[in-house]
């Protein structure tokens, strides 16, 4: 008959209205800020620069700027540092002077996190961000976007801990070849000079004052910083 | 003992009344009758006002719960944190309404563009003028208090149009050509429905058909929608009152899927406010007029609860109905311009014609079961039969598109 199945659906939504004020489960949204939804593993917002131990040091950037090339909306902004300091490695590296993201413009694609070489910039988790300055209130600088490993641990556990055993990885093998390298130079300096020749000219000045540092960079992580260093002798 | 309740509550029944008359006897004689019009235009335009901005909150809140949401459920007294469960939403939608920009577009004829939602308002509140809210409580107590109603109300239509064509929008335009087809074609089972009563009661006076719907048989009141020409009559009423005043699943004037925000697309501001308002106030007086024919007005459904005041149970009534409205938006999909006009001429016409018959059966027949057995068999089957044939033709099958070549 006409009408049975308006009926039929008018019953449904009864029920909705009756059952909302009686179980809480029927309930789907949450009161956002008092209540909260855990967030999701991979959730993701805006970039953060990780560092180890002391913010100002143990920043892992070296300011080699692919993050900067590659960033599709351009928003990021670094300028590299006139003098260098040691990475994680021990190896002198440039670091960012200035490192400004304008969240503004950031579209949230983390390609800058798939580029950097030197597991450095993150995502943060960080979405409370409104503020009534437009312009400045949403241009981040170095010490707003330097975040210490063990905030990133907090955040995303699994990746920080890959993070952590490649770094630990790059680390070895670049000890390793160090090894290898000053046993070459041993026998090298006990035989003949050919084999110091050989050598890559690029990273003579590098190599000049500290030993350790490959002399064969030809690894998949390490040839950023490679290219990265001769512009610094240029300007000095 | 009612009769004493009665006897208690009667003064309270009665308080608009005489504060009226206690306020006008300050004045010199001549200037009464004015001075009383005015206080009661008074009333009305504030009473009314407040009770649409209560509803849009508890349409807003109802809506919610019948999609398991909260709905607004934050504002409350500013400073504090009393929330009132989000009833002081209202304020700051209006304060909103009042300060955004007034954008008129530049192709737009701007004076009709900006008469419209004052026409609009214009009929709507002069609809309040002949309704009984109460004993004694109707402003113009009309003897063609009926015929006014429906005169003044399609005056509607003329702002809707107005609207539709003076924003120079094709969407406005299609919405209120929508409009139009729409009110005109359920214009006619509204005042058909709503001759039953006149015929039945044999005047328009709307306080009168009130009374004539007083007291009461075995404890129920009766009222004409306990009878099965009233039953019949007051649904077509309904549904036509629903389109009438353009609320899902009706809502094709404005359907915001289709035709963004049909005649008010090219709206905002304060003149939206008042269309909103306007929207809101006709549908309580289309409610208000359904109630005043068919649920009994401001009397009370069963004996023992007489001594409630009239106005209560007028307003009682109301939001009973006007929740309806909501539940009913809430559940329908909106319906597709066909079968709005099937459903118009080939349904609502037809029982609404019969309906007029049927009543004018239940008058000439004597009291009795006789009278309500065939009545009652007439309607159901003339709606079995006219349902029948309206879902006839729905076969719902493979479908297949013919393009333009």
């Amino acid at each position: 008959m006409l009408g049975e199945q308006i009926m039929r659906g008018m019953a449904v939504t009864a029920k909705n209205f009756f059952g909302s004020y009686v179980s809480k489960n029927r309930l789907t949204t949450v009161q956002y800020p008092e209540e909260r939804l855990s967030q999701k593993a991979n959730t993701r917002q805006f970039p953060m620069l990780v560092f180890d131990g002391d913010p100002d040091k143990g920043l892992r950037c070296v300011a080699c700027t692919i993050c900067e090339k590659e960033c599709p909306p351009q928003c990021i902004y670094i300028v590299k540092s006139k003098d260098k300091k040691p990475d994680y490695k021990g190896q002198p590296q440039l670091y960012p002077a200035v490192f400004d993201i304008d969240v503004s413009v950031c579209m949230s694609c983390s390609i800058c996190v798939e580029v950097c070489p030197f597991e450095s910039i993150k995502m943060n988790t960080e979405f409370e961000l409104s503020t009534d300055d437009r312009f400045e209130g949403l241009l981040f600088h170095k010490d707003k976007l330097s975040k210490s490993n063990e905030y990133y641990h907090q955040l995303h556990p699994a990746d920080a801990r890959d993070s952590d055993a490649f770094l630990a990885a790059e680390n070895a093998k670049a000890e390793a070849k160090a090894k290898a390298a000053a046993e070459a130079r041993a026998k090298a300096a006990a035989t003949a000079a050919t084999a110091a020749t050989a050598v890559l000219p690029t990273t003579a000045p590098a190599t000049a004052t500290p030993p350790p540092p490959a002399p064969t960079p030809a690894a998949a992580a390490p040839p950023p910083p490679t290219p990265a260093t001769p512009p610094p002798p240029a300007a000095k | 003992m009612f009769e004493q309740l009665n006897r208690f509550f009667a003064p309270v029944d009665q308080i608009f009344v005489t504060t009226l008359h206690w306020l006008v006897g300050f004045l010199p004689a001549a200037w009464r009758p004015v001075a009383s019009s005015m206080l009661c235009i008074a009333f009305i335009l504030m009473v009314f006002p407040a009770l649409f901005s209560i509803v849009t909150i508890f349409e807003r809140k109802g809506i919610g719960r019948i999609q398991n949401r909260y709905g607004p459920n934050r504002v409350g007294i500013p400073g504090t944190k009393i929330r009132l469960a989000g009833f002081g939403q209202f304020l700051p939608d209006g304060l909103k309404m009042l300060t955004k920009e007034d954008i008129v577009p530049r192709a737009a004829d701007k004076l009709v563009h900006f008469l419209a939602p004052v026409v609009l308002l214009i009929p709507v509140l002069l609809t309040y003028a002949v309704l009984p809210f109460g004993r004694n409580m109707a402003l113009a107590d009309y003897d063609a208090g009926l015929l006014f109603f429906f005169a003044v109300g399609g005056a509607v239509e003329v702002s809707v149009f107005m609207a539709g064509w003076s924003s120079r929008n094709k969407y406005s335009l299609l919405g209120a050509m929508r409009a139009i087809a729409q009110m005109l074609s359920y214009e006619i089972p509204l005042i058909l429905s709503s001759v039953t009563v006149v015929m039945i009661v044999g005047s328009l006076n709307l306080t009168r058909i009130v009374e004539a719907q007083a007291g009461h048989t075995f404890g129920l009141a009766n009222w004409f929608v306990f009878t099965p020409w009233g039953l019949l009559g007051y649904l077509i009423f309904f549904i036509a009152s629903l389109a009438e005043s353009n609320r899902s699943p009706f809502d094709l004037p404005e359907a915001e899927s289709e035709i963004i925000a049909g005649y008010f697309t090219e709206y905002s501001g304060f003149k939206f406010a008042l269309f909103f308002l306007g929207e809101y106030l006709g549908m309580f007086a289309i409610i208000g007029l359904g109630i005043t024919l068919f649920l009994g007005g401001w009397t009370a459904p069963f004996a023992c609860l007489d001594f409630i005041p009239s106005y209560l149970w007028f307003l009682t009534k109301m939001l009973g109905i006007v929740f309806i409205f909501i539940w009913i938006r809430a559940t329908l999909p909106r319906l597709r311009m066909d079968q709005l006009m099937n459903f118009a001429w080939k349904f609502m016409l037809p029982l609404a014609l019969l309906n007029v018959l049927v009543a004018g059966l239940w008058h000439y027949l004597a009291i009795g079961p006789l009278r309500w057995i065939a009545c009652a068999t007439i309607i159901i089957v003339a709606y079995v039969a006219l349902g029948r044939g309206l879902m006839r033709h729905q076969k719902l099958g493979q479908r297949t598109y013919r393009y333009a070549d």
